[in-house]
């Protein structure tokens, strides 16, 4: 048993060394604190200038952000929460967690105007339906002649992830009352819902559908990382559906000013620059030497959104039409 | 049957108490947290309870056919030895172990679109095979837990002194003179608990079932956790669904234990069980056909999570290693853990017999049932106020693998401890070995076997199991499922692969260490 404890104490052991310099604690989703994200990039820089440790702390994904924001509530040590999307930001201002920004909003280079007190952009992007032009040389052109065609998608379960969510929101801002009827005629194109981006992205990669949901940034993944060219986002003409990040400061935090200084560097190019080839979405601020090459402006016919404060009733109407038109 | 067991000594009684008590806490005191924390009261939705239907529905079949095929493929390993028995051994105890989306791909290279399966079907000009739906969820299921169910009926089997086979032989016993007097008894003891813990296991699923079953319809009580938890933020039903799953899981565990009879297989001298009524050539023919369709069945996804992941596992970047590096160390911590608490609450449960030990073992098996995301996110709001959450991840993670690998370990030890006191008790009895020298002296090599099996099984659940880290994670305290994960995420399909195979390789070794360590000295 003592060795237990040992054990124990030895993997509870984090570097707690004393310092002197304050800690800015940013609670984000896991994919952006990976290894592979821009969590590394975005730490190093950021400690290059404000006298500070930074640290990230990572929690499912944004809807699974907003739950633990809101299970430390007041007492939570995190600073800043960076990850949520526009979808969730009315529930988030809601708690009543979030103290307002202070960062100037001219600079941004959003489809949308932006100004929301409390939330700052720092990237966004648009969902698509990638596919690979060797095997499908001319995807639908929207959601109607997919399902009148034959093809087959995987999507993500809206319950229990981003994606799937947006894919919601899409068809619900395209089609309004006739959602549920686009949803019927899909339902024999979807070979399965999974539980988040990986699984469902793993599948079509593995050729097990000929679309998968993702973003309009997929393609260039693959083109600048992989220098494969097969893959392709299909434009949809009844428009796309936008995914705004952002990051909010908590209004519990212990170090304000750091979190303000933060939130002002998250538009900065130090942290926009490295946006693009890591967490593979369009910076909220173009950097001074331009979008990487193979990266490419989306080419999006017409920009489709639901305004952040309608967001959670459409939200829960879309549930039940989903539900209902899947056959549950 | 003689009914004889120990007295319930005060350490006995306080030993098992305890290890009872820390269950009850972690199972119920989590799902209390998160009711406590609940902001307004809600009941239970009309789709919950589909969910709830469509869970039984799944599990019943995934349990009855992962058990069926189950009791062929023991028999036919339990009689028959050849070259690489061993091995086959230890690699169908692989899938049970693989991190659920590692097998769902190795599944899907073989029965996919683009699978093997599909490929063959394509040269005779059949159309391809469709994994997704109600029989996509049931063929995981059934290959995730046909092994477990081959090794505990196996154990059973094994269990079974060599001169039961000889009487029987020297009485001339026909086939079935044996199945009926040797192999029936030894069934009818172990497949209950087969059948339940498969059931329980499959009651939990939810990405498997997701994933391959095709849509919303295959909602299991599970992703409604889920659902309420991060889409309504509704943790009183979030903790209703918890409860409803333990509930269920419960009245299988009470039905499955009062099923289950004991055999008397009286004492032997370890012999090897010579089977002279199986020579037959139908026999014969019969076990070779059902151990290759399992070897291939098991073995062909596995090969491919091999091909795929083997060209990138050399240049597998750092951090993979290092995650890979406190996974050991977790599985190693929880392993300790599932035996510290398996032994003495096999032991309570024993002394006790009657109620009360089925009572107690039961309790044993509530963890399987238990929701991971319910018991992480309650023992995050129990740890919050107190400590760090994120500072505590990996012993936490290691605590609740610890908690999820008991009700494996308690299955393999339960009846091997009580069939160890049933023929040696009273001898120990005689001889006063009580406390530490009984345990020395009978239970430690009595029950290597067991003993090896249960600590392997711990030890490679925990290294595949994503767990409660990732409700917890922190950017240096990542495991090795967790950075697999974050490797998808990242586009890094193949890293993602090789990393599988490197979580595949070690926790097939953890399991092969300890397993192979309990069957040091057995003729196995």
């Amino acid at each position: 048993m003592r060795y237990l404890i040992l054990a124990a104490g030895l993997l509870a052991a984090t570097p707690a060394l004393a310092q002197d310099k304050p800690t800015l604690t940013v609670m984000t989703y896991d994919s952006f604190v990976s290894d592979w994200g821009p969590g590394p990039v975005v730490e190093a820089k950021f400690e290059e200038t404000c006298g500070c440790d930074l640290k990230f702390v990572g929690s499912g994904d944004g809807a699974a952000l907003l739950a633990r924001v809101r299970l430390e509530g007041a007492r939570s040590d995190a600073d800043v929460v960076l990850g949520l999307d526009t979808n969730l930001t009315a529930a988030a201002a809601e708690t009543g967690l979030f103290a307002p920004h202070s960062a100037a909003v001219d600079g941004l280079s959003l489809p949308v105007a932006w100004d929301d007190p409390l939330f700052l952009p720092f990237d966004w992007g648009y969902f698509a339906f990638v596919h690979d032009t060797t095997k499908l040389a001319t995807p639908p052109a929207d959601f109607r002649a997919l399902g009148a065609s034959d093809v087959s998608i995987i999507i993500q379960d809206p319950r229990s992830s981003t994606p799937g969510l947006g894919l919601l929101m899409w068809v619900k801002a395209a089609y309004g009352d006739e959602a549920e009827a686009v949803w019927a005629g899909l339902a024999d194109n979807i070979v399965t819902v999974t539980k988040g981006w990986s699984e469902a992205y793993g599948l079509f990669l593995e050729g097990e559908a000929d679309m998968v949901l993702s973003y309009t940034t997929s393609p260039a993944y693959h083109r600048i990382a992989e220098e494969d060219d097969t893959k392709a986002a299909a434009e949809f003409v009844e428009g796309h559906y936008l995914q705004i990040e952002v990051a909010g400061k908590l209004a519990s935090s212990d170090q304000p000013e750091l979190a303000d200084a933060f939130l002002a560097f998250m538009l900065s190019e130090g942290f926009q620059g490295a946006i693009a080839t890591t967490n593979w979405m369009y910076p909220a601020v173009i950097p001074a030497a331009g979008l990487p090459e193979g990266f490419g402006a989306p080419r999006v016919g017409k920009s489709l959104h639901v305004a952040p404060v309608d967001a959670p009733t459409v939200r829960d109407v879309a549930l039940d039409e989903w539900l209902s038109a899947l056959g549950q | 049957m003689a009914e004889r067991a120990g007295p319930v000594t005060p350490r006995v009684a306080l030993m098992g108490g305890l290890a009872a008590g820390a269950i009850l806490l972690l199972v119920l005191g989590s799902i209390s947290a998160v009711a406590l924390r609940a902001e307004a009261w809600n009941g239970l939705k009309p789709s919950d309870w589909a969910a709830l239907r469509f869970t039984l529905l799944q599990a019943v079949l995934s349990a009855a056919i992962s058990v069926g095929l189950a009791i062929p493929v023991a028999r036919a390993l339990a009689r028959r030895r050849f070259r690489g028995r061993g091995a086959l051994i230890t690699l169908l105890g692989a899938p049970f172990i693989l991190p659920v989306i590692v097998a769902v791909f190795g599944l899907l290279a073989v029965f996919g679109r683009s699978g093997m399966a599909s490929q063959i079907l394509g040269w005779l000009g059949l159309p391809p095979l469709s994994i997704f739906g109600l029989h996509g969820v049931v063929l995981a299921h059934v290959f995730f837990n046909l092994p477990l169910a081959v090794r505990l009926i196996l154990q059973g089997w094994m269990a079974v002194p060599a001169e039961r086979f000889r009487l029987a032989a020297s009485l001339n016993f026909s086939g079935r003179d044996i199945a009926r007097h040797i192999e029936w008894p030894v069934l009818r003891e172990v497949v209950p608990g087969a059948l339940m813990t498969v059931f329980l296991i499959c009651t939990t699923s939810f990405a498997v079932a997701l994933t391959l079953g095709g849509g919303p319809r295959a909602t299991t009580i599970e992703l409604a956790i889920y659902q309420a938890f991060r889409f309504d933020f509704d943790l009183s039903r979030a903790a209703l669904l918890a409860l409803l799953q333990v509930a269920v899981s419960g009245t299988a565990a009470l039905i499955a234990l009062r099923v289950a009879q004991p055999a008397e297989q009286g004492g032997g001298l370890d012999r090897i069980a010579a089977r002279w009524d199986a020579s037959t050539p139908t026999a014969r023919t019969l076990d070779a056909v059902f151990l290759s369709l399992v070897a291939l069945f098991l073995l062909a996804p596995l090969l491919s999570i091999v091909i795929r992941g083997l060209p990138g596992i050399l240049g597998l970047p750092a951090p993979v290693f290092a995650a890979a590096g406190r996974s050991v160390l977790v599985a190693l911590t929880s392993t300790a853990l599932t035996l510290a608490l398996a032994l003495p609450l096999a032991v309570l449960a024993h002394r006790l017999r009657g109620r009360g030990g089925k009572a107690i073992e039961g309790l044993g098996y509530l963890t399987i049932a238990a929701s991971p995301l319910v018991i992480g996110t309650g023992l995050f709001i129990v740890i919050f106020p107190f400590a760090n959450p994120v500072a505590l991840a990996l012993p936490v993670t290691a605590l609740v693998n610890a908690a999820m690998a008991l009700p494996f370990a308690l299955r393999v030890l339960a009846p091997a401890l009580a069939g160890v006191e049933d023929s040696y008790g009273r001898l120990a009895d005689s001889l006063r070995l009580t406390g530490i020298a009984r345990l020395r002296l009978l239970w430690l090599p009595r029950l290597r076997r067991p003993l090896g099996f249960a600590a392997g099984l711990a030890a490679a659940l925990s290294m595949g199991d994503l767990g409660v880290v990732a409700l917890f994670a922190d950017p240096e305290g990542a495991t090795l499922p967790l950075v697999l994960y974050r490797l998808m995420a990242a586009y890094r399909t193949g890293d993602a692969a090789a990393a599988a195979l490197l979580l595949l390789m070690l926790s097939l070794a953890a399991f092969w260490v300890f397993d192979r360590g309990g069957r040091m000295d057995a003729d196995t």
